[in-house]
């Protein structure tokens, strides 16, 4: 079963960490990646820029218009993501639960992603 | 040239073959694999242009064997530059027969313990079937990494690892003991069944290279009833995946949608499957105390013979599954059990039966339980009920073409009000 973790978190934040912090942090994401590199359970992952950079896309006027800026002006912000294949719905949960930024007040989303196969009923 | 075709069946028999010779020659099941997956490539690319050898066995065999031979030296060279000592050969490219002699092991026996061996219990489902599919399947990395649709280095990473884990298990390349066996034997078809069923769900729309999978599944199955002829399980599951297939070009509409079995073309059920399917399963049926394979194939045959949806013997289907229920209690049982009991006694006593999984933790919220109880309720009659459910088990699939169906449903009863 396949499954996207998706990464909220402040953005910035990790400019606020000390060295040593910062260098953990990047150094538990890179242990998480080889682990589930090594399993073969690694499907994809993008990090995504500062949402400064964002352009949203909306209708105006019954049109499609281009704004700067993200579409939820949240505190937390989407950062990025994990696809992952695993054997339950605990082994993603639990690797979300190690992503480091949750324990600096981001979030994982965990969600399944929709197949194309289905069974007749 | 040579067929396609051809070469590809011809690698997928010999692929189990060789690969046993060269483990119990070599023993190292993890290396052996390799060895002979490079070979497999390697015919698989000269072949077709230059065509296929006079015995392709031997030429599969030459070819693995040097490969791990060389891997063999270059390791060794490369220890002994570091210990600096001279280059000589290892002891066992020395005691290693030619590659063309022959033992005496039967085959089929090497087919049968590889199969066993790569669904070692050790192993996730997932590591099971990527390595049964390479190993005894014969299918390339890239194969099952597309059937999967995950990036090949993952699948590449996926069966390195299952093949490290039963060396860490300490599986050997062996039969499993007496005591064990029935059980592994389990495990075995259940992996094929799950192998079966990935195919056999996708055989739509953009998914239809997965139908491959599908029909690995039945060969495989085929070649494990050939192996095991007195095993009624084995036939049981090999007549049930048969009974299933034949409804293929039946089960997808013109525009990808789920069609349910009620409601399927019957014309175009494939009739050699069904007949194939039904005469395995009948005399199965009259030797072996059955089991939960041939009940379920069993099941698919009442239907199968069926010649209108309305024609159906759903009382024979209703006791089918009540045996069943019993000797294989399980919530998904359960489920088609109500759906039966539902068309002879009424829809009221079907969903009767569906309120003991509301406390199942297995199935309570369970989309399949909510889509089982839409159907009932329209059945009953309750189309505002029914609706509510039907929209339920939509939100709950993780299936598109699933979804699409039980939303089309929800919204044929909001048209009825």
């Amino acid at each position: 079963m396949k499954y996207m973790l998706l990464i909220w978190n402040r953005p910035g934040f990790t400019e606020e960490l000390s060295e040593q912090d910062r260098t953990a942090l990047f150094g538990e994401v890179d242990e998480i990646m080889k682990e589930l590199t090594e399993t073969g359970e690694l499907v994809g992952g993008q990090a995504l820029a500062n949402p400064s950079q964002t352009r949203t896309v909306r209708l105006a006027g019954g049109h499609p218009e281009v704004v700067d800026g993200p579409f939820m002006e949240s505190k937390e912000q989407f950062a990025g993501y994990l696809a992952v294949d695993c054997d339950s719905p605990e082994r993603a949960a639990e690797i979300a639960a190690r992503w480091p930024d949750v324990r600096f007040g981001g979030a994982m989303e965990v969600r399944p992603i929709m197949d194309e196969s289905g069974a007749e009923m | 040239m040579t067929d396609d075709r051809t070469v590809e069946d011809l690698l997928r028999t010999f692929a189990p073959q060789v690969l046993g010779l060269l483990v119990r020659r070599h023993g190292q099941f993890d290396r052996c694999e390799d060895a002979v997956q490079e070979a497999l490539l390697a015919a698989a690319t000269q072949w077709p242009e230059q065509g296929v050898p006079d015995s392709p066995r031997a030429w599969l065999l030459t070819v693995a064997t040097r490969r791990l031979t060389d891997e063999w030296r270059s390791e060794s060279a490369r220890r002994d530059r570091e210990v600096a000592v001279a280059l000589r050969e290892p002891a066992y490219v020395q005691v290693a027969p030619p590659a063309d002699a022959e033992p005496a092991v039967a085959d089929a026996d090497d087919t049968l313990t590889l199969l066993f061996l790569c669904c070692h219990p050790a192993l996730a489902g997932s590591a099971q079937v990527a390595l049964t599919l390479r190993a005894v399947g014969g299918l390339s990395t890239a194969q099952i990494a597309r059937a999967h649709l995950v990036p090949e280095a993952t699948m590449s990473q996926r069966i390195r690892r299952a093949k490290q884990r039963i060396e860490a298990a300490g599986a050997r390349f062996d039969m499993p003991a007496p005591g064990e066996r029935e059980e592994r034997l389990r495990t075995v078809l259940r992996v094929l069944y799950l192998i079966f069923n990935e195919g056999y769900t996708a055989s739509s729309g953009p998914d239809l290279r997965r139908a491959d999978l599908t029909r690995e599944a039945i060969r495989l199955t085929r070649v494990l009833h050939g192996l095991l002829p007195d095993d009624g399980e084995v036939a049981g599951l090999l007549a049930l995946m048969l009974l299933t297939d034949a409804h293929r070009a039946a089960r997808v509409g013109a525009d990808g949608e789920l069609v349910p079995l009620a409601e399927q073309d019957r014309t175009r059920w494939d009739t050699a499957e069904i007949a194939e399917g039904v005469a395995l399963i009948t005399e199965a049926l009259t030797w072996t105390p059955p089991g939960p394979y041939q009940l379920q194939a069993a099941i698919a045959a009442v239907h199968a013979e069926a010649p209108t949806a309305a024609q159906t013997d759903w009382r024979q289907i209703a006791a089918l599954y009540r045996l069943l229920a019993r000797i294989a209690p399980n919530p998904m049982v359960t489920l088609n059990q109500a759906v039966a009991v539902a068309m002879v006694d009424g829809p009221r006593d079907g969903l009767a039966l569906l309120a003991s999984l509301d406390a199942d933790e297995r199935t309570a919220g369970h989309h399949r339980l909510a889509a089982v109880r839409a159907h009932l309720l329209e059945l009953a009659g309750e189309p505002d009920a029914a609706r509510a459910a039907y929209l339920a088990a939509a939100r709950g699939t993780t299936s598109r073409p699933e979804q699409r169906y039980l939303e089309r449903r929800a919204a044929r009863l909001a048209g009825q009000r």
